[in-house]
């Protein structure tokens, strides 16, 4: 459904060019729900927007449902949808009317417009406010608004950006919800996110991106894998000092970092490092406050690739 | 065809936001009628001084007033344009297969619309201090107000594009369209206005539409004045046109 090489994209800033978009090669299939997380300024608009059709990149290829992007964009924007961050309706008008406007745009007629926007009211539960304007949606409303405009003309393809960024958790429910029906009715999804519940929740494969590279690609589980083993993280009363240096040497502990005044050991067994760690500061006299077992996340997975969380970046 | 589908459709969009808040026309066209109760008894005592035109106070300074009313009418819709813009609705309109040229021509003959409304209600309003508009007049003179508003409100647009913000827009719009309103002879004729006034004025493509428009109001209606203001408007139109048009297709970065 979307394959790049090679694709980049670079602005010119008073200091000097960004490179905002460095090469990425993405292999997205028919049908995926497909995740693009990284933290702000990584390069996941700038990236969705090429294919949109709305930038043209500085260079390298790509096809995006079919067709190239460079020389039939036209057949590229019959065939997709492209929900923005920034959202997409008019303050001034209803939301039934941007609905049908959307779809007369893409040469549906009045009546089969109309049919299909009561049809997405009635789905995306806005039927109570589909004749009210805009102004006086609430950010979820706006929000669910946006994706019915992205799904007016029935597109193989979904571009969502952020759609849940800013949403509170009931919203952001309801928005997953939707995204899993897509996906039911054979609707590939491409999505960006900061949030890793949300790839890991919602998409069959995910790309990580960062400095506007692709740092991992592949399934949640594949991506957690590469983080082999689980993660113990140790708190302790007072500095962490003490705890490091007993820690430091000890074989079964694969690597060990300090993050919030707490350590991060990565190890081949939780549940046999546990009682480990436990008997060896014991001995020590450090005294535990906090220890807990985590399976790999994805965020373990981006802190591996990039040296940072991803929480932080994000925030 | 699809340009002129999706012009009408554009056009109903941007009606359908007009109707739903109509004041706007009403405050367009307060300036104007202000210039005519408060500025137009002064010329008055003008009309008998040597290269005052004829035909009498108000049918030298309403068809004036109109080339006003286009330019100031068409110089604000950027405004709007930039609201959309930040709202991401100029995007949106971008992914879909919709006509570029559409998204131009669909706002601009709303803003057209617009105008000649509220011409219609100034020259209305005129009328009873001593305007004494022709039929034929009133009509060619609507169409040139029609091509100026198609021209000014075209670039207006593609100036909003390219800024993208209200506070560089404002500006610029301001300290253009007062110079091109003084150049162009509508508050008082360019007659009477030194040589060197005049040449300058030459290069204002406005100042051969208040030219025409006075001559439209004042019995001169076949005059070549006429067809060479029409023809200078119908020629900013089409610039304006191509000027906007391209700047709706390019990548808004
Ligand atoms: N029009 C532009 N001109 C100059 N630089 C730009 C432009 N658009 C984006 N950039 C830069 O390109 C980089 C990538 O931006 P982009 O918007 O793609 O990030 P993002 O991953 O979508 O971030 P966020 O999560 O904050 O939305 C940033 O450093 C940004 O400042
Ligand atoms: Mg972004």
């Amino acid at each position: 459904m979307i394959h790049t090489r090679q694709l980049r994209r670079t602005f010119k800033s008073r200091r000097g060019p960004v490179e905002a978009v460095a090469g990425v090669d993405l292999d997205v299939l028919g049908g995926q729900t497909f995740g693009f997380l990284g933290p702000n300024g990584a390069g996941k608009t700038t990236t969705l927007r090429m294919l949109s059709t709305l930038m043209p990149p500085t260079s390298g290829q790509a096809t995006v449902a079919g067709f190239d992007l460079r020389r039939e964009p036209g057949r590229v924007r019959e065939r997709i949808g492209y929900v923005s961050q920034e959202g997409s309706s008019y303050e001034d008008v209803t939301g039934r009317r941007e609905l049908v406007i959307q779809g007369r745009l893409y040469g549906m007629g009045r009546a089969e417009a109309q049919r299909r926007a009561a049809e997405l009211l009635e789905s995306l539960e806005l039927v109570d406010c589909a004749d009210r304007k805009t102004k006086t949606y609430s950010g979820g409303q706006k929000r669910r608004l946006d994706v019915g405009i992205g799904l007016m003309h029935l597109p193989d393809l979904l571009f969502l950006d952020e759609p849940t960024t800013g949403l509170d958790p009931q919203s952001r429910a309801r928005m997953w919800d939707e995204v899993r029906r897509l996906r039911e009715s054979g609707t590939t999804v491409f999505l960006t996110t900061h949030y890793l519940e949300e790839a890991d929740a919602l998409c069959d494969r995910i790309a990580i991106i960062d400095h506007g590279k692709i740092v991992a690609e592949g399934t949640p589980d594949e991506l957690k894998r590469q983080v082999a083993g689980d993660v113990v993280l140790v708190g302790t009363d007072g500095p962490t000092e003490r705890a490091h240096d007993i820690l430091k040497g000890q074989d079964f502990i694969r690597e060990l970092t300090e993050e919030d005044g707490a350590l991060r050991l990565y190890v081949d067994r939780g549940e046999t490092a546990m009682p480990q760690i436990i008997r060896l500061l014991d001995g020590a006299g450090v005294t535990l406050a906090t220890l807990s077992l985590h399976r790999p996340s994805l965020d373990d997975v981006f802190f591996r690739k990039t040296g940072r969380s991803l929480r932080e970046t994000a925030a | 065809m699809k340009l002129l589908r999706d012009t009408w459709l554009m056009f109903h969009r941007y009606f359908v936001i007009f109707i739903s808040n109509p004041a706007w026309v009403i405050i367009g066209v307060a300036q104007p009628v202000l210039y005519l109760l408060l500025f137009a008894p002064l010329l008055k005592s003008l009309v008998h001084i040597p290269g005052f035109p004829s035909g009498g106070a108000y049918n030298v300074f309403v068809p004036g007033l109109l080339i006003q009313l286009g330019l100031f009418g068409a110089s604000g819709v950027g405004f709007a344009l930039i609201a959309e813009l930040r709202a991401g609705v100029i995007e949106r309109f971008r992914v879909t297969p919709v006509s570029r040229l559409s998204l131009l021509l669909g706002r601009a003959l709303r803003d057209i619309l617009t105008l000649l409304i509220q011409s219609l209600i100034l020259l209305g309003l005129a009328i009873p201090f001593g305007l004494k508009p022709t039929a034929a007049g009133v009509l060619v003179m609507l169409g040139l107000v029609a091509l100026i508003g198609l021209g000014m409100s075209s670039l207006a647009y593609a100036a909003a594009l390219a800024l993208k913000d209200e506070n560089s827009y404002a500006p610029l719009v301001f300290t253009l369209s007062l110079p091109l309103l003084l150049l162009s002879g509508v508050l008082l004729p360019l007659q009477l206005a030194p040589q060197w006034l005049q040449d300058i004025a030459k290069v204002n493509p406005l100042s051969y539409a208040v030219t025409a428009a006075r001559d439209l109001f004042n019995g001169n209606g076949g005059s070549p004045d006429v067809w060479k203001g029409l023809a200078i408007m119908a020629a900013l139109a089409i610039v304006g046109i191509a000027i906007g048009a391209r700047r709706f297709s390019r990548a808004i970065a």
